[in-house]
């Protein structure tokens, strides 16, 4: 009994702490870092030597909100990413639904990846798409993993739909 | 000498059996598809013509079940291998997609090694410009050079005896969202090449650089005022919908034809008699037609111009603001028929909306335009008006449209047809496939995609996804057919044996019987085939049939591309079709080079 009360005590706290960050919105922006240096967007898991003192983690500061997550959605079109990475499926990009990453699958990564481009068709963002909206749109790339909350995550996606798909069951779909 | 004249060729060859056994085809012969043929393959589309038909004749409907594996190579490169391998003084050049090598193979000698690799200085961001794999459609062999585009918008030419460079133009920038791929073709000294990016709201052009330095002669633009597009006094459009001027302004809102697309990345054909060349402009961008009102002059048009100056002679848009994706970029193959009791100088269009156009290519003139596969998006063509009649109900826009045909790769796409003057029949690899769509607005940011539309393909009437059938073009009819599982998105080869030879995305390489479509070979290749197979003689005097095996392309980014087939609107709604292509091939790019054994 007391167990049982325990944990809908737990679940309800849970509940209504990601139910928090789900409604959290920035109304301006706060500035970020123009880049993600040094060891927080490595790209190799090889480290000669062994491990290095912990550096500092970069977070996504608009990780977990609905309205980020959103927006990333919107802007993820708006930018044309939606041009060569289609829905997450890819085209003349890589697909985004995938487990494994070229350049790495982080926040940190993926934002650096928008930022300073890739050397085989990644155009480099930096300096066109605000930072508040890059992070935005990370957040929405790692919704299509499921790597969000799903309770900010959008249950449809922004475009055209056969069947009923959401963007939470378009994650089982295998990857090549 | 008589008898050359007769049509049609079954009454030809009861008549004159002897010239057909010998192979003997004076130059003086009239009908154009008869072009002189020294065993050799020089360009892409076999001649400029473009018939892709060979006059060898030692492999054929009897003995090619014994077809063998003579030799292989690999092109070390893993994208899709569209191009057509060129055999020119008993040596093999083979283009490959991105990084765009160019190999010289050496048929003297037992397995035919590598003479030389010109690996070109070329830029990989322009891969993230490349809609549709980074593929490359081939080369062509002009006074001992090789000439070739390369995917960062620029032509070469190579010495093809050394594999030197002799020069290297700079034609466009990938940060306006331009790139290459179409294979060129050299008519009076100038080499005509054109622009890809339909999908990236560039401006579309034909530039002619001159042969022996390099330089840009002349430079034709799809859209703008009628000084940019090369329309003079000498342009005679022969429908009325065509006529006026500074049509490629005038039908576009404000400034849109500066990113109105219309680029011209697939093939050329020259008749030197009329000393004209044809070819067609691309899609106009952005895909959503509700951001470009207008008949969007000059996209998805066929041209008609001059090599020398580029200056056009007449134009015929068959896709007047074209919602569909329609480019008018497939093939001409240029054809002296008897229609209806007249001669007459034609040019045999397959377009991607489904019809077969029969154009009188001296003045522009429709003659028939049939529909050569299913089709539902338009009803028919007003050979009085040239208009194209639409199916208001596939009207695409920001409403939801479901089950209109063809899909934006068209009852056909660049996958190019062979012509036999021996049985007068086109041989057509094309697609069966319909799709559902929804217009989203597009943003223009100079080099990202500029497309606004959500698509989904899916396999047409029947299931079947790819079809490979032969067309009469003078009564305008299907003669025979075979079913594909998939898109038959590789080109086609005839001969004067009479046999067929394509390739199919699953890997298979197959013969059939002009005459009937009968099966009557087929060999299990690496990947799957999107190239153009072609046919030659080799040093031994043996016949020899090459293709490229390496699947992708746009039909095959699914496996290429490494594309996740969970999203059905990947690679422009591709992927909903072929998300089980990875169960049937995987990448890699090989030549397959047969003969008997």
């Amino acid at each position: 009994m007391f167990f049982r009360s325990l944990s809908a005590l737990t679940i309800g706290a849970g509940l209504f702490l990601t139910g928090c960050q789900r409604e959290k919105r920035d109304i301006r922006p706060s500035p970020t870092r123009l880049a993600v240096y040094g060891d927080a967007a490595k790209e190799s898991a090889l480290r000669p030597g062994g491990p290095i003192n912990p550096q500092p983690v970069v977070t996504n500061p608009y990780n977990s909100s609905g309205y980020d997550i959103s927006e990333g959605q919107r802007l993820f079109s708006w930018y044309n990413c939606n041009g060569c990475h289609a829905n997450g499926g890819g085209a003349i990009g890589p697909p985004l639904i995938k487990q494994q990453w070229i350049y790495g699958g982080e926040p940190a990564n993926i934002f650096d990846t928008i930022i300073k481009g890739r050397p085989n068709g990644m155009p480099a963002w930096g300096g066109r798409i605000p930072e508040y909206q890059v992070w935005q749109i990370v957040a929405y790339v790692r919704s299509m993993n499921g790597q969000q909350p799903t309770s900010a995550t959008p249950t449809r996606p922004d475009t055209i739909e056969t069947n009923p798909q959401t963007l939470r069951n378009r994650t089982s779909g295998e990857t090549k | 000498m008589s008898c050359f004249f007769l049509r049609p060729t079954k009454v030809l060859l009861r008549a004159c059996p002897f010239l057909f056994s010998f192979l003997v085809v004076p130059t003086s012969f009239a009908q154009i598809q008869n072009q002189p043929d020294d065993g050799q393959w020089v360009m892409a589309a076999k001649n400029h013509a473009s018939t892709r038909y060979s006059t060898l004749n030692q492999i054929t409907t009897e003995n090619v079940a014994s077809l063998k594996l003579a030799w292989t190579f690999s092109t070390g490169t893993l994208k899709g291998q569209e191009a057509a391998p060129l055999v020119v003084n008993n040596t093999m050049y083979v283009v490959t997609p991105f990084p765009n090598l160019l190999y010289a193979l050496d048929l003297t000698k037992p397995g035919a090694p590598l003479k030389w690799m010109y690996q070109p200085a070329i830029e990989p961001a322009s891969q993230g410009v490349a809609c549709c794999d980074v593929v490359n459609r081939g080369a062509a062999y002009y006074k001992g050079r090789i000439y070739y585009n390369l995917l960062d918008v620029q032509t070469v030419a190579v010495d093809a005896n050394t594999g030197k460079e002799i020069w290297r133009t700079k034609l466009g920038d990938i940060n306006k969202g331009e790139s290459m791929t179409m294979a060129p073709i050299v008519a009076k000294g100038v080499v005509i090449v054109g622009n890809s990016g339909g999908e990236f709201g560039v401006r579309g052009w034909l530039a002619g650089v001159d042969a022996e330095t390099g330089k840009v002669k002349w430079r034709a633009y799809a859209t703008g005022p009628d000084k940019d597009v090369l329309i003079g006094s000498n342009f005679k459009p022969f429908y009325k919908m065509d006529q006026g001027t500074d049509l490629g302004m005038k039908t576009w809102p404000a400034d849109t034809w500066k990113i109105g697309g219309a680029s011209a990345w697939s093939w050329i054909s020259y008749d030197p008699d009329l000393d004209l060349f044809y070819y067609g402009t691309s899609n106009p961008s952005p895909w959503n037609p509700e951001q470009r009102l207008g008949s969007n002059k000059w996209s998805s048009t066929l041209f008609a111009r001059r090599p020398e100056t580029g200056e056009a002679s007449w134009a015929y848009q068959m896709n007047p603001h074209d919602i569909h994706d329609y480019d008018g970029v497939n093939e001409n193959v240029l054809l002296d028929l008897t229609i209806n009791g007249r001669a007459r100088k034609v040019l045999a269009h397959p377009d991607r909306n489904g019809h077969m156009y029969i154009i009188d290519r001296a003045t522009g003139e429709v003659i028939s335009a049939e529909k050569y596969a299913y089709s539902n998006t338009s009803v028919a063509v007003d050979l009085k008006t040239g208009e194209l009649k639409l199916n208001p109900t596939k009207a695409t826009g920001y409403n939801t449209v479901r089950d209109a045909c063809p899909a934006p790769p068209g009852s056909k796409d660049w996958q190019p047809s062979s012509f036999s003057p021996r049985t007068g029949y086109l041989y057509l690899p094309h697609n069966n496939l319909c799709y559902e769509s929804q217009a989203v607005q597009a943003n223009y940011i100079a080099g990202t995609p500029f497309v606004g539309m959500n698509v989904r393909m899916y396999a047409g009437p029947g299931g079947n996804r790819g079809i490979m059938s032969a067309w009469d073009p003078a009564t305008a009819k299907t003669v025979w057919s075979t079913d594909e599982m998939f898109p038959v998105w590789s080109g086609t080869v005839v001969t004067a044996g009479d046999v067929v030879f394509y390739g199919t995305m699953d890997g298979w390489f197959k013969a059939l019987d002009a005459r009937n479509g009968k099966p009557l070979w087929k060999f299990k290749v690496g990947s799957g085939i999107i190239g153009q197979p072609v046919t030659y003689k080799g040093p031994d005097g043996k016949q020899y049939v090459a293709v490229l095996s390496g699947v992708g392309g746009w039909s095959g980014a699914v496996v290429s591309g490494g594309l996740n087939g969970v999203d059905g609107t990947g690679a422009l709604g591709f992927v909903n079709a072929m998300s089980d292509l990875g169960k049937y091939t995987t990448k890699g790019g090989m030549l397959y080079v047969f003969s008997l054994p």
